[in-house]
């Protein structure tokens, strides 16, 4: 169970400020979506959090702990990333590549245990590529590929979990797959952070949102609330029809209103 | 999976031991004074023919150890700065440090600093590698991409180059010319114990010193951003990648000479029998690495050339058919 905080976060590339002064606080068991137009700063806002890129001003702590002065491995150990469109470079096998998930555990020189093996079965099968296993991850098709990749993610059993545009090759079914797991960590305790475009997934599945626009934060709570008529006006410059099914909350983007 | 043997084929290692072991053996047995191995165990107890006591011991030995020294070293560099840049074509003198090495042991050869002393060549060949550091650290610390590495590599490997023709182009005498061509084209011919004394620490500690970086080197498998997010320190990473090839790669080819290719092609041949990811590739390329420098060492002796073949020159003539060979089989996987 982990709490991340994020204290009048700026970060700056350049001369170029992406966000500025980031108040936001993520407590446990919560799938929480941080949507926003494109270059609002979300994957920015990830990479901040998981100290991949530095504070101008400000400052993430985890449980209290301030992330840059953790070590590297004790960061992985509490905070598991799947970057957005992540690369692979070598042509490993499926199993191999999740594997890869558990190098924060291991000590210097040590093999993957028996522990980390269970962690590896487990979450392949939660991620419904045991029967990949053998395959070479370079050659799957672009949903089977992200599944892959977010099982290497959640191998590293981390209890917060960041996740940039996870739905993005994925055909409707898999979609739904993967934001119920997410959800289902979520439930189990884990902090999800996930990065969406996909205003109806981030509607119907997450618990909060936060709305990012130019590097600011310009709502933050319920997904009905935050995606009100105005401010899916003045942020997205859409309008959209909102409805629900029982209590499940339904959003689809209609027309340009600007 | 990782460090646990299960990355590579079962049998791969004890057959790259038994063929490192067989190729040092006929690399002693080798060369136009013929020894059998009955000769050779009675010069190792001591006794026999005090002729072939010191060709084997003082010639052929120290000559057959810096061929698995020298070439471990380049397959083990190959390897790991092909994981490191992530770059297939990577090999150690992509960063500009061998031709640095080269060029530190040309200004010796050029002001004939031989004759003041003969570790001096050796010598300016290491500082040589070191002095190539000074601009990639500076780059590194900055905390720049690979690919300004790489692109500063080249820089420094062109102003060796340049160095080198400089020295060639103001030689005081044709026989100078000749001599720093000739240590250019690299060889093992007429090595003492004084260039394994050299070459083997040097080797030890650059081996070691990568070996260590496999875990960093298999989560940048996911990129710069998927292996910091595993944990990986990665400018402690390039450091000790950058320090471990200079010390290493500086050491083997102040005692070679200008070696190419080993450390190109041994990757791509043992990474069919791994699990393909950088960490498998490391110990595996070193024994492949001595294997084929012992293996071209032994055929500079057997082709029969008016001058003596050398080995720098041979082990691109084998290299590269091997190379497209495998490329043409193994196109798609890297």
């Amino acid at each position: 169970m982990v709490t991340i905080t994020c204290r009048g976060v700026d970060v700056e590339l350049g001369r170029q400020r992406i966000l500025a002064g980031i108040d936001l606080e993520f407590a446990p068991g919560t799938l929480v979506g941080v949507i926003g137009p494109n270059g609002a700063g979300k994957s920015t806002l990830a990479r901040a959090i998981l100290n991949l890129i530095p504070v101008s001003a400000g400052s993430v702590t985890i449980d209290g702990a301030d992330i840059a002065r953790l070590s590297p491995a004790e960061l992985a150990r509490r905070i598991a990333y799947l970057p957005q469109g992540q690369e692979l470079h070598w042509p490993l096998s499926v199993e191999r590549l999740v594997g890869l998930g558990r190098l924060p555990h291991l000590a210097p020189f040590s093999r993957i245990g028996e522990a980390d093996q269970a962690a590896i079965e487990a979450v392949m099968a939660q991620t419904g590529v045991l029967a990949l296993r053998d395959r070479i991850a370079n050659e799957l098709s672009g949903g089977e590929r992200a599944r892959v990749m977010l099982a290497r993610a959640l191998a590293t059993e981390a209890a917060a979990l960041i996740v940039d545009e996870p739905l993005a090759s994925l055909d409707p079914g898999h979609q739904i797959d993967v934001m119920t797991l997410l959800a289902g960590r979520a439930r189990a305790g884990a902090l999800v952070i996930v990065v969406l475009h996909d205003l109806a997934a981030a509607a119907r599945y997450c618990d909060r949102l936060v709305l990012l626009d130019g590097g600011s934060v310009v709502g933050d709570g319920q997904p009905a609330d935050v995606l009100s008529e105005d401010a899916l006006a003045a942020v997205y410059g859409i309008t959209a029809w909102r409805g629900e099914i029982g209590a499940m909350p339904l959003i689809m983007p209609l027309n340009r209103c600007r | 999976m990782n460090a646990s043997g299960r990355g590579h084929a079962p049998l791969l290692f004890p057959l790259l031991l038994l063929l490192t072991l067989a190729v040092g053996l006929l690399s002693i047995t080798m060369g136009p004074a013929p020894i059998g191995i009955s000769a050779m165990v009675s010069a190792i107890e001591g006794k026999g023919d005090p002729i072939v006591r010191a060709i084997l011991l003082e010639l052929r030995l120290p000559r057959a150890i810096l061929g698995l020294l020298v070439g471990a070293m380049l397959g083990t560099g190959g390897a790991a700065l092909q994981g490191y840049l992530r770059n297939p074509l990577a090999e150690p003198a992509v960063l500009g440090i061998s031709p640095m090495a080269a060029l530190g042991a040309v200004i010796a050869i050029y002001f004939n600093l031989a004759d003041a002393h003969p570790w001096l060549v050796p010598l300016l060949a290491v500082l040589g590698a070191i002095a190539a550091l000074l601009p990639l650290l500076r780059l590194s610390r900055k905390g720049e991409s690979t690919l300004t590495l790489i692109l500063a590599g080249m820089a420094i490997a062109s102003l060796a180059e340049a160095g080198i023709s400089l020295a060639l182009n103001l030689a005081p005498s044709p026989f100078a010319a000749m001599e720093i061509m000739s240590w250019l084209l690299g060889s093992l011919e007429d090595r003492s114990f004084k260039d394994v004394l050299i070459a083997l620490p040097c080797v030890a500690i650059g081996i070691a010193m990568l070996v260590g970086q496999g875990r960093a080197l298999d989560a940048l498998s996911l990129g710069e951003d998927g292996a910091r997010s595993l944990g990986a320190d990665l400018s402690r990473t390039r450091m000790i990648l950058l320090f471990a090839i200079a010390i290493g790669v500086g050491g083997a080819v102040a005692v070679s000479g200008g070696i190419g290719f080993v450390g190109l092609v041994v990757p791509h041949l043992m990474r069919p029998f791994t699990d393909r990811s950088p960490s498998a590739l490391l110990l595996p390329s070193a024994f492949a690495g001595a294997i084929l420098l012992s293996a071209a060492d032994i055929a500079v002796r057997v082709v029969p050339t008016a001058t003596p073949l050398k080995l720098g020159v041979l082990t691109a003539f084998l290299g590269v058919p091997i190379f497209i060979h495998h490329l043409l089989r193994e196109r798609r996987l890297w």
